[in-house]
């Protein structure tokens, strides 16, 4: 392989936009609150999806204390527990982890790394943020209702979803729905923004195949969703009509308490494709930024190129596309066709295949690299071996025979907190020990870092490890109380006890995280302008925290791709992607690198 | 551009550093806003494809009851069809630079839209005050909520015709208002041709 950074090309101009396509903010209102800046929108979103993503972490806390020490809490009924699991599925999925990768983390990123100064859409993009405001607080708004929120799930299976047996089946699902209508009308938004910001808005010389991976995964997750969360659009409005005008789309004919209701003919395994549609990309919404953000960590604090580049695209790509046609593993109880299962059961094996091949380039960007153990670095390590035992654990459940004993248990649960909680989470927690001083120009404190990662990643196992075992003795997922079980040893609740006080550490160490957070924005030690030596264009800016505009009168021009980490005949380990090749001889030359 | 040929090149070779290094950053030429609005009439296109499916399913079911078309549904499309010919032909006014035809041609566009939207409730009403009611009815709830989610996009570009309308009173000229005018009319004729798939969807089925 030939890098391409002693190459001497001939002078390319500095490509400038005009002023006029930049928003200038003329009062405090509009640069800090209705502000159109992707920066200070970005903020907002990821100050909004922690807020609530805390509720969400409260609710946990409270199912555990309740599945740990059943005859403790007897504020916690079942109905009550029912609403926590429900309220903190939905949270953590939607309102947390997609709103802060794409919104928070893509709203930041994109302009920056592409080398543009904002969205395309500016006033679209603020829009977009207060729209998923009042989607959150829309949801929030159903624990004040009479019945509260729904407890229907996070799957909010039809007919009971909507059937008074279930709590929360009046005002509470009808807002938990039209929040999530509310959620995907502002996601569109702000997705379109995204789209075309990496299409039409890259500086010069940045190809598609320069791009970050960061951008490559948000990019790809957004194109995702834009396909998917239609499909929850319209589940949710049909649900909705089910349930305040009495139509019959997804309501069987069903007897309530003894009286016939007037539903009749309605399907509610519809409603499960429907849901599955978009229930099974959504994983891949928030694991590829995930992917794509591990990538950047790995090869930055690893000083190399990040192993197989165009491979990693290519399986980016390709995870995308597969993520539409494995839907219905998720249903193989549902009484489908046997011949269905075993069709999705193969596509379930054959998206394995790009996964795999990404943590191979992982593992193989490592090998050999000059590996440095900083937090970001070693929240990506934990990200690859959390993401390997979650995805193995997937395999299981992705093969029928396997998956129709275990279905329903607490392996189920724990299969996907691995997979699609803890192991991105690490990535949000490895991303903001990365991006902080950019965002602030102070880091973190490293000390807490220190005690925050590793209370949390060896906490996660000793919470999901033991949740396997619950569930292949049959322990069920959604129980208030196991109770005296024939088949279920007692062991079962020691071990549900010792996972709730693992699970209350892992908490605390979250607290310890937020207040990180808060004090080292302003008390935090100073940073370098680009701490970590990376290469890619968000860290070229003349000031940091990125001004308005992103960069200077110009834009930057780039020369290479983001990963030019130790590259043989110069002298500095990196080379940004906007330095320009005869500087960087000219570097070399002047220290004798040559 | 060529996606997949993009994907395929090898940005660490010195022979492909020397083609990236000329690219001007863009993947295509269209405006930033017409490639959004392509986008984003993609985005719909998957809604209103699910909600078929998902109406072709429940069809197989039991009660499935089909619905007669009352005339005014054909009057309607005439209509909206009407409203999409007006929009064309302000799109060719504002090519050729004749601000008063532009001007002319959305107003009786946006009348012609409001029309088919009050034309569309008038049918409902006419459905219900022939006996049909939508919760007994799955093919007719379809119906309702097919034709509401089309009339609500026709509304939100009603919006955007509007504020165009007003550009035009401000004193704008054809060329200053063109894109606007032009992405008007292309949003109109694909929710001509979505209600179009539709009528015929609820005629055969």
């Amino acid at each position: 392989m030939v890098d391409v950074t002693p190459e001497k090309v001939e002078y390319v101009g500095p490509a400038e936009v005009p002023e006029v396509d930049l928003y200038h903010a003329k009062t405090w209102w509009t640069k800090y609150v209705f502000s159109q800046d992707a920066k200070v929108i970005a903020i907002q979103y990821s100050g909004t999806a922690v807020a609530i993503g805390l509720v969400g972490l409260v609710l946990s806390w409270l199912m555990r204390l309740q599945l740990g020490f059943p005859e403790f809490f007897s504020f916690i009924s079942p109905d009550l527990y029912l609403q926590f699991v429900t309220m903190h599925g939905m949270i953590m999925v939607i309102y947390l982890l997609t709103a802060l990768f794409l919104g928070g983390f893509g709203n930041y990123l994109i302009p920056l790394m592409v080398g543009a100064r904002d969205m395309v859409f500016p006033f679209v993009n603020m829009v977009s943020y207060w729209v998923y405001l009042l989607a959150v607080l829309v949801l929030v708004s159903s624990f004040f209702v009479p019945g509260g929120p729904t407890g229907a799930g996070w799957t909010l299976y039809p007919p009971q979803a909507i059937l008074s047996g279930t709590p929360g089946s009046g005002a509470g699902i009808v807002l938990m729905l039209v929040s999530l209508a509310l959620f995907i009308i502002g996601f569109t938004m702000g997705g379109l923004n995204y789209v075309v910001t990496v299409l039409q808005a890259r500086t010069r010389g940045m190809t598609l195949m320069r791009l970050p991976l960061t951008v490559w995964g948000i990019f790809t997750a957004t194109v995702l969703a834009l396909l998917a969360f239609p499909a929850l659009f319209v589940s949710a409005i049909m649900m909705t009509l089910d349930s305040v005008l009495g139509t019959s789309f997804f309501m069987p004919a069903i007897v309530e308490f003894g009286e016939q209701l007037q539903y009749g003919g309605g399907s509610p395994v519809l409603f499960q494709h429907l849901f599955w549609f978009f229930g099974h990309p959504e994983v891949y919404i928030v694991a590829l930024p995930a992917f794509g953000i591990v990538s950047d960590l790995l090869s930055v604090h690893a000083r190399r190129n990040i192993f197989g580049y165009r491979m990693m695209v290519w399986a980016i790509v390709g995870i995308g596309a597969l993520s539409f046609v494995v839907w219905a593993h998720h249903m193989y109880v549902s009484g489908m066709n046997p011949y269905f299962g075993f069709f999705f059961a193969t596509t379930t094996l054959i998206i394995a295949v790009p996964t795999a091949l990404k943590v191979y380039n992982w593992t193989l960007t490592l090998w050999r690299g000059d590996i440095h153990l900083t937090l970001p670095m070693l929240f990506a390590i934990a990200f690859i071996i959390t993401f390997v035992n979650g995805g193995i654990t997937g395999l299981f459940l992705g093969n029928v025979v396997v998956d129709v004993p275990l279905s329903d248990t607490m392996f189920v649960v724990a299969h996907f907190h691995m997979v699609m909680g803890v192991a991105p989470i690490l990535v949000v927690f490895g991303a903001v020990y990365h991006w902080f001083p950019l965002m602030t120009g102070r880091m973190l404190n490293q000390a807490m870092g220190q005690f925050h990662f590793w209370v949390t990643f060896l906490g996660a196992y000793l919470i999901y490890f033991p949740m396997h075992y619950l569930g292949f003795v049959g322990v069920p997922r959604r129980y208030w109380e196991i109770g005296e079980t024939n088949f279920i040893p007692e062991s079962a609740e020691s071990l549900n006890a010792f996972i709730t006080v693992a699970a209350l550490v892992v908490g605390f160490a979250q607290v310890v995280f937020i207040y990180n957070i808060l004090t080292s924005i302003f008390k935090g030690k100073i940073s370098e302008r680009n701490p970590w030596k990376a290469t890619s264009l968000e860290w070229q800016t003349t000031t940091v925290p990125p001004g308005h505009g992103n960069f200077d009168d110009e834009l930057p021009v780039v020369y290479r791709w983001a990963y030019s980490y130790s590259v043989p005949g110069t002298v500095d380990d990196y080379t940004p992607q906007n330095v320009h090749p005869d500087d960087v001889v000219k570097i070399a030359a002047e220290q004798g690198g040559d | 551009m060529d996606f997949f040929r993009e994907i395929s090149s090898k940005p660490w070779l010195e022979s492909q550093v020397a083609i990236d290094d000329t690219h001007q950053g863009g993947a295509y030429t269209l405006p930033s806003v017409t490639i959004g609005l392509r986008i984003f009439l993609g985005v719909v296109t998957v809604l209103f494809s699910l909600t078929v499916v998902a109406y072709s399913d429940r069809m197989t079911l039991a009660d499935w009851r089909p619905v007669p078309e009352p005339t005014l549904m054909w009057l309607n499309i005439v209509v909206l069809f009407a409203s999409s010919v007006a929009m064309q032909w302000s799109v060719i006014s504002a090519r050729r630079g004749r601000t008063a035809n532009v001007e002319i041609g959305m107003l009786v566009g946006g009348a012609l839209a409001l029309a088919f939207l009050a034309g569309q409730l008038l049918m409902v009403r006419q459905m219900n005050a022939l006996g049909y009611f939508a919760p007994t009815n799955p093919a007719l709830a379809f119906l309702y909520m097919l034709s509401a989610m089309h009339g609500v996009h026709l509304l939100g570009g009603l919006v955007a015709w509007g504020r165009t309308v007003m550009r035009i009173w401000g004193g704008h000229e054809a060329h200053q208002v063109r894109m606007s005018v032009e992405l008007c009319a292309f949003y109109w004729h694909f929710l001509l041709v979505v209600w179009f798939l539709l009528f015929v969807w609820f005629s055969i089925t």
